[in-house]
């Protein structure tokens, strides 16, 4: 059980504001932080992990008390697995060097051929982090930061440089390995789909402050409405066509075009966020 | 015609010395200078690139005064550790030491201060301590500059003149270094051995320097 209640004043793009969070997280669950840029989720991970100190409240972890206001547990005690976003691969070492490097002192060294070999490394455990492809380096730091044990795996978007299809096989590592080792995540993500299919809970982040959270069923709107279909979608462009207006939109990585009227296409312009509603009578699903 | 090499061989003698004693002393001082917010930064930070430049015979001037018996400093030297700076090898060291000073600082803690924090930070995160992450993780990731730092500075000590004359004076097998021993045979018009004191000394340096920079070629041809 991970219990946060901190306050910590931040300096954004658009001035300065108060980070301010309360939450609790159980043992072995997985919780997204879902945000725009610059809404806290990266402090709060680096609060987490003892990289960042807030400026006061209470961090406490299975009993243990991290944080308070006057001490701190450091950052080297805290057995916290932390993927950063451009994965801090050490340079100097090869693959296999950076799984070990992270094993704690007396580790069994094939706990880390084990990770090596789960995450499909083997051919690759001679070569320098620097050689490989955006994908096989994320493989190696989730591979470092678990070998380390970790109680509590971060995750700073993990999958924010990757393909789409390489991102579908990582997610699915991902859940695996937690549901293998039973470790308790929190990632940051911008991705609604990727929100949806790994996580057990999202905490929805505006400007330091938790606006929203529950299962990503109910927070992102689906399911509210058993007849109904929603998608989180961007308008691309708004044409006129005949008395009606065209929208296109992109959902996911398709682009869809609907109709709207002149008064809904009046209320929106391109680059506008919006929920695609449809009502299903009859959705028919067809195998890819 | 035979030559005589002492003073090349105390040359090299007083640059090997002098560089293991900066990368000693030198190292550890960038990295904790990349890293401090003391209020005082500035001030350590033009302190150390003075010898940039001041004449090194200012330098020499104050080491010699201060080096003195006479005088309190040097007499506690002498009395309490038995060292005669003033006019000994030991002398020409610290001297050295800290003429060629910023030429192992300054890359050093430029090489601290460009790699990327995340890398220590990563290795917080796995439980390594502030030395462990020195050790195997900054450390082998400046390697260029480390060898830079070192280079600069053994190859600043071989050029070295007004510092040595200024404390070191002209004690053959002592203080009398190939720069010195050069300027004394020209001034004896011993042409021939000056030359060859000169000649070698360019020929070592350029190969020194030569053989750096193809072995950094090669080390960044493999970091990239």
């Amino acid at each position: 059980m991970i219990a946060v209640d901190i306050q910590k004043q931040l300096l954004g793009a658009r001035g300065a504001f108060a980070l301010d969070l309360k939450f609790s997280i159980a043992e072995g669950e997985f919780v997204t932080l879902f945000g725009d840029s610059g809404a806290g989720k990266t402090t709060l991970l680096r609060c987490l992990a003892g990289l960042e100190t807030p400026d006061g409240g209470r961090i406490e972890v299975n009993g243990d008390t991290w944080f308070d206001g006057r001490s701190r547990v450091g950052v080297q005690h805290r057995r916290v697995g932390y993927m950063f976003q451009d994965y801090a691969l050490f340079p100097n070492m090869s693959v296999r060097g950076n799984v070990e490097f992270a094993q704690r002192p007396g580790a069994d060294r094939r706990r880390a051929s084990e990770l090596i070999e789960m995450m499909g490394l083997e051919e690759l455990q001679a070569r320098k982090p620097q050689t490989l492809s955006g994908g096989q380096q994320q493989r190696v730091a989730l591979a470092r930061a678990l070998a380390a044990e970790p109680r509590l795996l971060l995750l700073d978007e993990p999958f924010s440089a990757l393909d789409h299809q390489t991102r579908l096989r990582l997610q699915e590592e991902v859940l695996l390995m937690q549901r293998r080792f039973g470790i308790t995540v929190i990632m940051v993500s911008h991705d609604v789909s990727e929100v949806y299919r790994l996580s057990s809970r999202v905490l929805i982040l505006e400007a330091g402050r938790i606006t929203r959270e529950g299962a990503p069923m109910a927070v992102f709107g689906a399911g509210q409405s058993g007849g109904k279909f929603s998608f989180a979608g961007e308008i691309l462009a708004i044409e006129a066509a005949d008395v009606v207006f065209s929208v296109t939109l992109l959902v996911g990585s398709q682009i869809v075009r609907v109709i709207a009227t002149a008064e809904e296409a009046q209320a929106l312009k391109p680059g506008d966020r919006v929920t695609l509603l449809s009502k299903a009578f009859n959705p028919v699903l067809v195998p890819c | 015609m035979n030559h005589d090499w002492q003073p090349l061989l105390l040359t090299f003698k007083l640059a090997a010395i002098t560089t293991l004693i900066l990368c000693a002393v030198g190292i550890p001082f960038a990295w904790w200078l990349a890293h401090t917010r003391v209020r005082l930064k500035p001030v350590l930070e033009a302190l150390v690139s003075m010898p940039l430049v001041l004449p090194p015979s200012v330098l020499g001037f104050y080491l010699l005064l201060a080096f003195s018996p006479s005088n309190w400093f040097g007499g506690v030297l002498e009395q309490v550790a038995g060292l005669k700076l003033a006019f000994s090898f030991s002398g020409l060291v610290v001297a050295s030491v800290l003429f060629s000073f910023p030429f192992m600082v300054h890359p050093v803690q430029a090489g601290f201060q460009n790699l990327p924090k995340v890398l220590s930070e990563a290795a917080y995160t796995l439980g390594k301590s502030r030395w462990q992450t020195f050790l195997y993780v900054q450390l082998p990731n400046i390697r260029p500059q480390l060898v830079a730092g070192a280079v600069l500075s053994f190859a600043h000590t071989i050029g070295e003149f007004g510092v040595v004359l200024m404390i070191g004076g002209n004690l053959p097998g002592q203080t009398r270094v190939a720069s010195i021993a050069i300027y004394d045979e020209v001034e004896a018009m011993n042409y021939d051995a000056a030359n060859f004191y000169a000649l070698v000394l360019f020929a070592i340096s350029f190969v020194t320097l030569l053989g750096v920079y193809l072995v950094n070629r090669k080390m960044m041809a493999r970091v990239i």
